[in-house]
C-alpha cells in the first residue's frame, strides 16, 4: 500500500468494464457541460449567493429537492438496468451483467433510493414548507440547516464517485455481515457504502435536531400545537424518529467499520462476533426509517385532500393521534424483518401483532381522507390524481404488509419477490406519489408560476400504469418461490412476467421524461401561468398567505393565529368584512447572513471520506483538520445577521396587500 | 403455490384466509374512494357542499373500529399460526422422523444424514410421508434454506444452529434454493428435493454408502472452496461430528475469492 495514494491505483478506474466506463464518461461530460453552461451565462455568482451559501430554508429545500430528483434519475437508471437484465437472464439466457456488477447495481439502487432520493425529497419539502406553515421566518438553526444539506450532498457524491473509482458494495442495501466483513467483501465497495452513509447520516441527524427545535419552539403567535397544520405534525413525528433512530444507524455502521478497519469482532464469524446483532441493530433503525419517509408523505396528502376538497381535514385530532401512535409503535416492530431467524413462536407472534397494529392508525388515515372529500367540492388538479392513486394502491400495499406480518405467511414469502413487490407497493404510492403531489402543489409557491396540468396528468397515468405493470407480477413470482437479488433466474416460465415488468419500467421512464418536459415547458410558458395572488389553490395554511415566491423573510410581520387553518379563517374574515386586517406596524427584519461554512465543511468531509475509503491516511487527517478549522473560523465570525431595511419590508407588504385586496374584490363581486 | 406437505398447506390456508378477510374491507374502501371523489367533484351541482363539516364522533368510532376489529381477528390468526407452525416444532406423524443436517457453503448446499452416515450436495433425498427434522447452519455467510412447495424457510447462520421440521406428503422432485443473498455465486445455490417411497430411501442410503468419496477434513476443505451451480453428488461416509465442528467454527473457514483483485491494491 502506497503511503501517498493508499490502495488507490489506476486499476481502480473501470476501463475494462464498458458499461461503467460509458456511464462515467457520460456523467462527466454532463457535469462539464452544465459547468460550461453556467459559466457562459455568468450564473455562478447568483448560484453562490442565492443557493449554495444561502441559509434560507426555502432555498435549502429547493436544493434538497434538486439533489433528490437528480439522484432519482441515477437510481432509476439502476432500476431499468436490473429489469432489462432480469428479462434477459432467464433460463438459458445469461443476461448482460456479470454477478459482481449486477450485485453492485441492486445495492446501489436500494441505497440511493432510500438515502439519496426519498430522504432528500422528504427533507426538502419539510424545509420549504414547515417554517412557512408555522408562520415564521426560518428554522431554528439556519446555518446548521445549510451544513446538513451539504453533508447529505457529500454522501451522495461519494456514492457516485464509486461508479468511476473502485466499486460499490455488492452486499445489498443494508450490508449484512458477515457478507460485508473484510473476509467476504475485501474490496472498497462496502467502505464506500459505510462512509457515504456516515457522512450523510450526520447531516440527517442535524436536520432532525433542527426541525424538532423549530416545531417545538418557534411558531407564529397563537400557533398552539393543536393549531399546527397536519404536515407540521407529521414532520415533527418524522424528525423525532430521526433523532431516535439515526444514531442507531451511525453506531451500527461504526461497529462494522471497526470490524473492517481495525480488526474488531462485533459481527464476524470468529472471535466471538455475532452477525445476528447487526441484523437487530440495523432494523431498529430500518423500520422507523420507513415511517420517517412515509409520515411526511401522509402530511402532504392531508394538505392536498383538505385544500382541493375545499374543506378542513376530517378528524384533525384523530389524524394527529394516529400519527403519533405510528411514531411510537414503529419502534416495536423491527423483528418482523427476520421472523425466519428462528426466534421462537412467542417472539414472532408478539412482533407480528405489533406490526399489524400499525395498520390501525394507517387505516384510520385512509378513512379520514375519504371523509375529507365527502361533502367537499373536489377539484381534480394533478395533486388530487396522486392522492387518489395513492389511496387506491396503498390499501393493497397495506394488505400485503399485514400478510408479511403474519409469521407463518412470512415463512413462505420472506425475502422473496413478493416482499420486493410489497415495499415498492407502499413506497411508490406512499412516498413517491406524495412527492409528486407536493411538487405540483408547492411549485407555484416556490417559483411563482404553476406547472402544466395536462402534462402533469399524463405523467400521473404513466406512473400509475407503470407501477402496476412493474410490480404486480412480482407478487405472483414471489408466491411461486421467486427470490430477490437473483442475477440469474432458472425457471423459463417466468419470462413473460418479467417482460411485463420491463414494460412497466418503460412506462415509469416515460413518467420521468414527461416530468422533465413538463418543467421545461412550464418554464417556457411561465408568463401565462404566473401565480400573482400567492394563493393559486385557495389554500388553508399560512404558506399561501405570503407572496409567490415568498420574500427571504417569509412574512413582513408574523401572522396572528386564531384557530386551526390559520389562513382560511383569515380569508373568510376578510371576505365577511370586505376588508383586510388593519395594516400592522412594520419593523426592519434581522435575517441570518449567508455563509459558505456548509459547502466547505462538506468539501473537507468528502475528501476525508474518500481518503478513508482508500486508506490515504494523510488526506483523511487533512480532511478532518480542514473541516474543524472551518468550524472554528465560523464560530469566530463577527457578523451574524443582516438587517432588511424597513422600506423594503413595507414595499413588499403593501404589494401583497394590494394583491389580496384585488382578490377580495373579485370574490365579493362574484358572490 | 402448490403445497406438497402439511406445513406448506397450512401456510397457504392462512394466506388465503387472511387475504379474504382483508379484501372484504379494502375492496369496499377502494370503491368508496372512487365514488366519493367522483360524486363530490366540483362540477356536480347535485352534491351537497358542507365546507365546515370536519368531525363526527360516530364516524370516528367506526373508522377506528374497522381496522381494530380486522387486526384483532388477524392478530389471533398470527398468534395461533405462529405457534402451530413454529419451525422448530416437531410434526405429528406416526412415522419416525429422519434427521438431516444442512450446511450452506459458498455457494452450494451440503446435506448430512447423521443416522445413515452419508452426505449429499445440492440434492436432498427424503422418504415421502415422513417428517424431516432439520438442523441447519452455515459455514460462511447467511443463507436461507427454502423449498417453496414444502413450506417454511429458515436462515442458516454461521456459528448458530436453527431447526426446521418439514414433510413431503407425496413423491416427486421439488426445487429448493437459498433465499437470502450470499454473494456472487448466489443464483446458482439451487438444489432439488427428491421425495421417494420409504423403501426406496432405505435402498438409496444403502447404495450411497458404497459409492463416492468420503467426506473427511480434506474433502470438506475442497468442497468448501467457492463454487456455484454445483452438480449433485454424494459422499459414502461422513467424518463424525463434522456438523458440530462447523457450528463451533473448527472447520476451515472459506473466504470468498475477490472477483475484483484490484480492489485489494498491488501492495495490499
Amino acid at each position: 500500500m502506497s503511503p501517498v495514494f493508499g490502495k488507490l491505483t489506476w486499476a481502480a478506474i473501470p476501463v475494462h468494464e464498458p458499461i461503467a466506463l460509458a456511464t462515467s464518461v457520460v456523467v462527466i461530460l454532463a457535469i462539464a457541460g452544465m459547468g460550461i453552461w453556467i459559466t457562459a451565462n455568468k450564473w455562478w455568482p447568483y448560484l453562490w449567493h442565492e443557493y449554495i451559501t444561502s441559509c434560507d430554508h426555502k432555498r435549502i429545500g429547493i436544493m434538497y429537492i434538486v439533489l433528490g430528483l437528480v439522484m432519482f434519475v441515477r437510481g432509476f437508471a439502476d432500476a431499468i438496468m436490473m429489469r432489462a437484465h432480469q428479462y434477459l437472464a432467464v433460463g438459458e439466457g445469461p443476461g448482460y451483467l456479470a454477478p459482481e456488477h449486477y450485485n453492485q447495481i441492486f445495492s446501489a439502487h436500494g441505497t440511493i433510493m432510500i438515502f439519496f432520493v426519498a430522504m432528500p425529497l422528504v427533507i426538502g419539502f419539510m424545509n420549504f414548507v414547515v417554517p412557512l406553515q408555522l408562520g415564521v421566518r426560518d428554522v431554528a438553526f439556519p446555518t446548521l440547516n445549510n451544513v446538513s444539506f451539504w453533508l447529505n450532498a457529500s454522501g451522495a457524491l461519494l456514492v457516485n464517485v464509486s461508479l468511476f473509482v473502485g466499486e460499490f458494495a455488492r452486499t445489498g442495501w443494508l450490508a449484512f455481515p458477515p457478507l460485508s466483513e473484510k473476509m467476504f467483501s475485501p474490496g472498497v465497495g462496502v467502505d464506500y457504502y459505510l462512509v457515504a452513509l456516515q457522512i450523510s447520516g450526520v447531516g440527517t441527524v442535524l436536520t432532525g435536531v433542527n426541525f424538532v427545535t423549530t416545531i417545538l419552539k418557534i411558531r407564529a403567535p397563537g400557533m398552539s400545537y393543536f393549531r399546527m397544520p397536519v404536515f407540521c405534525w407529521t414532520s415533527l413525528a418524522s424528525n423525532l424518529l430521526i433523532i431516535a433512530a439515526f444514531p442507531v444507524l451511525t453506531v451500527t455502521l461504526a461497529l462494522l467499520m471497526l470490524d473492517r478497519y481495525l480488526g474488531f469482532h462485533f459481527f464476524t464469524n470468529d472471535g466471538g462476533g455475532n452477525s445476528m446483532l447487526y441484523m437487530n441493530l440495523i432494523w431498529v433503525w430500518g423500520h422507523p426509517e420507513v415511517y420517517i419517509l412515509v409520515l411526511p408523505a401522509f402530511g402532504i396528502y392531508s394538505e392536498v385532500a383538505a385544500t382541493f376538497s375545499g374543506k378542513p381535514l376530517f378528524g384533525y385530532r384523530s389524524m394527529v393521534f394516529a400519527t403519533m401512535v405510528i411514531c411510537i409503535v414503529s419502534f416495536t416492530v423491527w423483528l418482523h424483518h427476520f421472523f425466519t431467524m428462528g426466534a421462537g413462536a412467542d417472539v414472532n407472534a408478539v412482533f407480528g401483532i405489533a406490526s399489524m397494529i400499525i395498520g390501525v392508525p394507517t387505516g384510520v388515515k385512509i378513512y379520514n381522507w375519504l371523509f375529507t372529500m365527502y361533502g367537499g367540492r373536489v377539484r381534480f388538479n394533478v395533486p388530487v390524481y396522486y392522492l387518489l392513486g395513492f389511496m387506491l394502491l396503498f390499501v393493497g400495499g397495506g394488505l400485503t404488509g399485514v400478510l408479511l406480518a403474519i409469521p407463518p405467511v412470512d415463512f413462505v414469502v420472506h425475502n422473496s419477490l413478493f416482499l420486493v413487490a410489497h415495499f415498492h407497493h407502499v413506497i411508490i404510492p406512499g412516498v413517491v406519489f406524495a412527492i409528486f403531489a407536493g411538487y405540483h402543489y408547492w411549485f407555484p409557491k416556490a417559483f411563482g408560476f404553476t406547472l402544466d396540468e395536462r402534462l402533469g396528468k399524463a405523467g400521473f397515468w404513466c406512473w400509475f400504469v407503470g407501477f402496476n405493470l412493474a410490480f404486480m407480477p412480482s407478487y405472483l413470482l414471489g408466491f411461486w418461490g421467486g427470490t430477490r437479488r437473483m442475477q440469474h433466474i432458472s425457471d423459463p416460465s417466468w419470462k413473460p412476467w418479467l417482460a411485463v415488468e420491463l414494460v412497466g419500467a418503460f412506462f415509469i421512464a416515460a413518467a420521468l421524461a414527461i416530468t422533465v418536459w413538463q418543467l421545461l415547458y412550464s418554464i417556457r410558458t411561465r408568463e401565462q401561468r404566473r401565480d400573482l395572488t400567492g394563493d393559486p389553490w385557495d389554500g388553508r395554511t399560512l404558506e399561501w398567505l405570503t407572496l409567490s415566491p415568498p420574500p427571504h423573510y417569509n412574512f413582513a410581520v408574523l401572522p396572528d393565529v386564531h384557530g386551526e387553518e390559520a389562513y382560511w379563517h383569515r380569508k373568510q374574515l376578510a371576505i365577511e368584512r370586505e376588508e383586510l386586517i388593519p395594516e400592522p406596524n412594520y419593523q426592519p427584519i434581522e435575517m441570518p447572513v449567508n455563509t459558505p461554512t456548509g459547502v466547505i465543511v462538506a468539501f473537507f468531509s468528502s475528501l476525508c471520506g474518500f481518503a478513508i475509503i482508500w486508506y490515504i491516511w494523510w488526506l483523511a487527517i487533512l480532511g478532518v483538520v480542514g473541516a474543524f478549522a472551518v468550524f472554528v473560523w465560523y464560530a469566530w465570525r463577527d457578523e451574524h445577521e443582516h438587517i432588511i431595511p424597513i422600506e423594503e419590508v413595507i414595499a413588499n407588504a403593501r404589494e401583497r396587500r394590494r394583491i389580496r385586496m384585488d382578490a377580495l374584490h373579485t370574490v365579493s363581486q362574484s358572490t | 403455490m402448490d403445497p406438497v406437505g402439511p406445513v406448506a398447506a397450512a401456510e397457504k390456508q392462512i394466506l388465503i384466509n387472511s387475504t379474504a378477510i382483508m379484501l372484504a374491507i379494502i375492496i369496499p374502501t377502494m370503491i368508496a374512494t372512487v365514488a366519493v371523489a367522483f360524486w363530490f367533484r366540483r362540477g356536480n351541482t347535485k352534491a351537497e357542499y358542507r365546507p365546515d363539516w370536519e368531525y363526527s364522533g360516530a364516524i370516528e368510532l367506526v373508522v377506528w373500529a374497522i381496522p381494530i376489529l380486522t387486526i384483532t381477528l388477524l392478530g389471533g390468526i398470527a398468534w395461533i399460526g405462529s405457534h402451530n407452525l413454529e419451525p422448530s416444532r416437531p410434526l405429528t406423524s406416526p412415522n419416525k422422523p429422519i434427521n438431516v443436517q444442512v450446511v450452506s457453503l459458498d455457494w452450494k448446499w451440503l446435506f448430512i444424514y447423521p443416522d445413515q452416515h452419508v452426505a449429499t450436495v445440492n440434492q436432498l433425498i427424503v422418504p415421502a410421508g415422513t417428517p424431516i427434522n432439520f438442523q441447519l447452519t452455515s459455514a460462511t455467510v447467511w443463507n436461507t434454506f427454502f423449498v417453496p412447495q414444502m413450506g417454511s424457510m429458515i436462515y442458516t447462520m454461521p456459528r448458530m444452529t436453527t431447526r426446521l421440521n418439514l414433510q413431503a406428503d407425496r413423491q416427486g422432485v421439488f426445487p429448493g434454493r437459498s433465499a437470502h443473498f450470499s454473494g456472487d455465486g448466489f443464483p446458482g445455490m439451487e438444489f432439488n428435493v427428491r421425495a421417494v417411497a420409504p423403501q426406496q430411501f432405505a435402498a438409496w442410503a444403502q447404495s450411497a454408502r458404497g459409492a463416492g468419496p468420503v467426506l473427511d477434513g480434506r474433502n470438506y476443505a475442497a468442497l468448501a472452496k467457492p463454487s456455484s451451480y454445483v452438480k449433485p453428488m454424494s459422499y459414502s461416509n461422513v467424518a463424525p461430528g463434522l456438523f458440530e465442528a462447523i457450528v463451533a467454527g473448527r472447520a476451515p473457514p472459506t473466504p470468498q475469492l475477490p472477483h475484483n483483485p484490484q480492489a485489494e491494491g498491488p501492495a495490499g
